[in-house]
């Protein structure tokens, strides 16, 4: 703690702390904008007349939405490779990371480097879509989870973490005749779930917020996770309306923005609802990561 | 120490013969079963495609395959050059990469700051948290939000220009903006969430030097630019070469979600041309000829970025 303060520095403070607030709101406001908006008749959108609160509050554009099978179809989509595609994540990187982590695994140096040169040097568009075309992966969710699989980054990390475990808890379980692979499930296992934790919610942002890779992968509308979804809703002014729906009798109150603010809501609204452990582990897990370099 | 027996058994086992080595590996069996299907992965996922990254040399036929394509030398990187758009194309991602070096890497070096200034512990934390928080949004949904503030008829930003009594304007549908649009969503969406390095470094520096500063008349400016700032220097100078590493690349999808019809001409970069030129229009040989040339002139920028720093600052990242 810093002493006293001369009248500048007071002065610095007051307009330190009013800078950052501004800046804070700054990060903030657009949301309430966007919840508003959500939230309003289109009439009320139309003329302008949305701030930061709702005007004449109305559920339609939600309705709308929940009626839309593409939308929940999307969300499934989403909700399908986050899991799995995690679950994939953590297995390949810690199968990797753990084995190159121990001191008796000899030409862990070579694999290291080869992991390390694909940080710096990658391959272009091109040769990757031939590939993903010739594995036959083309329009499938695969193509969205398995190039992804292991990240050279979170690679380093988990390695980092394996190597500070303890030899001598290694050593001993394998004096009480441990194999290997009942050592990695009763020992490693356990003590590496803070690492596997924060990892673990890393890639799943990832697999929610995927938008690229089934941009060039999925061409079936029937696959498209839901930041395609959102992307194709972007674009139109004139939404998909499924004439089956109920809603598409009052569409004349719903209006293009109201319903695509709602469906940023909706995309949205996992990632808060997750922020909480989010924000506990992404701080530690960036620490380890920058330890290494 | 149970490490240094196992690498100790190791020199000796490698000094005795090949087929001890064999034996010492054949103990551990286990791992390299384990460790196969991650380094088949880096195999197939990247180092195939690095490979199949010769057909910027060809005239690549997706019938005919790497083997049965013509070659056809450096062809393809002549046409780059000489076709016109590439010009405007290449300096856009140069102007961007460099506005974004300008702008947005200094962000969250302020902001850390700014930030580390707080004495109120409770509102420093709240601070954190919401300025961390777009960072974890897609860039969908950053456009999305951005399309809606900005809109010309419905966007609230636009409605405050209204109320001051000017006329709106559509951001989005001209070339004059978007760059300003991309540089400032980036500073939105990421300079809150690059403040953590930032702050770790500063946690880490040793309260006694402020002491011994502030019993010397230093008042907080000074302590700042001669404490704070200097720590940090490390760390910057780390982020730096990271960043001039990836000098060319803004990233594919921050910029396509914010490009149409109105706004390509100064928002076209590297990434969003191979795209179309490539996947949209099938010119594959060409355009990994453009895309080998961005990873090359990144891959010069490392080499060349460490140098300097090494000659400047004694920091580098190899």
């Amino acid at each position: 703690m810093r002493g006293r303060y001369t009248r500048g520095q007071k002065l610095f403070n007051v307009f330190n702390l009013l800078f950052l607030t501004a800046l804070a709101l700054a990060m903030f406001l657009p949301f309430l904008n966007v919840i508003a908006q959500s939230l309003s008749s289109s009439d009320a959108i139309i003329n302008g007349r949305v701030g930061l609160l709702p005007k004449d509050f109305t559920m339609i554009n939600y309705q709308y939405v929940f009626s839309d099978h593409s939308i929940w179809r999307a969300f499934g989509v989403s909700v399908y490779i986050t899991v799995l595609g995690t679950a994939i994540n953590l297995i390949a990187t810690a199968s990797l990371a753990y084995p190159v982590s121990r001191p008796e695994f000899v030409g862990r140096k070579y694999i290291v480097m080869m992991v390390l040169f694909t940080m710096v040097f990658s391959a272009p568009l091109i040769p990757n879509f031939i590939l993903i075309k010739n594995l036959g992966l083309m329009n499938t969710l695969w193509a969205l989870m398995l190039p992804g699989a292991i990240s050279a980054f979170n690679f380093f990390v988990m390695r980092s973490f394996f190597m500070q475990i303890p030899q001598e808890l290694i050593d001993s379980s394998r004096i009480d005749g441990c194999g290997e692979l009942r050592m990695i499930a009763s020992m490693v296992l356990p003590v590496s779930k803070p690492v596997m934790a924060s990892l673990g919610i890393f890639y799943a942002v990832g697999h929610w917020n995927t938008y690229m890779s089934a941009l060039y992968y999925i061409n079936k509308p029937t696959l498209w996770p839901l930041q395609v979804m959102l992307k194709k809703l972007f674009e139109t002014d004139d939404i998909s309306i499924d004439p089956a729906s109920s809603v598409y009798s009052s569409l004349a109150h719903t209006s293009p923005e109201g319903i695509k603010m709602a469906v940023i809501i909706i995309a949205t609204i996992p990632i808060i609802m997750i922020y909480p452990f989010l924000q506990r582990h992404f701080v530690k897990g960036m620490m380890v990561g920058s330890v290494k370099s | 120490m149970g490490a240094n027996i196992t690498e100790l058994d190791l020199i000796k086992y490698k000094a005795n013969s090949k087929k001890s080595l064999l034996s010492y590996m054949w103990k551990s069996r286990a791992l390299y079963v384990i460790a196969l299907p991650g380094i088949l992965y880096f195999i197939i996922f990247k180092y195939v495609p690095l490979a199949g990254s010769v057909i910027a040399f060809q005239n690549y036929n997706i019938f005919k395959g790497f083997t049965g394509s013509e070659w056809v030398g450096l062809e393809h990187f002549r046409a780059m050059f000489q076709y016109q758009d590439f010009g405007r194309i290449l300096s856009n991602t140069i102007l961007l990469g460099l506005y974004d070096l300008i702008f947005a890497f200094p962000a969250p070096i302020v902001l850390a700051l700014l930030l580390n200034e707080i004495r109120l512990v409770f509102y420093k934390r709240f601070l954190q948290t919401v300025v961390y928080m777009p960072h974890f949004l897609s860039w969908v949904i950053v456009s999305g939000i951005a399309l809606g503030i900005l809109s010309p008829g419905t966007g609230i930003v636009n409605q405050v220009i209204k109320a001051f009594g000017f006329e709106p304007v559509y951001f989005l549908g001209e070339n004059s903006y978007i760059r300003t649009i991309l540089i400032g969503s980036g500073i939105w969406r990421d300079s809150g969430y690059g403040t953590i390095i930032y702050l770790a470094a500063l946690a880490g520096i040793n309260p006694d030097l402020y002491e011994a500063a502030e019993v010397d008349g230093a008042g907080r400016w000074k302590q700042t630019m001669a404490i704070t700032l200097p720590s940090l220097i490390p760390t910057i100078m780390i982020l730096f070469l990271l960043h001039i590493g990836r000098f060319l690349d803004l990233g594919f999808e921050r910029v396509w979600v914010f490009l149409n019809a109105l706004n390509t001409g100064n928002g076209e970069i590297l990434d969003t041309y191979i795209y179309k030129a490539g996947l949209l229009s099938q010119q594959y040989s060409y355009t990994t000829a453009v895309g080998l040339f961005k990873s090359v002139v990144g891959l010069m920028l490392v080499f060349i970025g460490n140098i300097l720093s090494k000659k400047t600052t004694g920091e580098s990242l190899y």
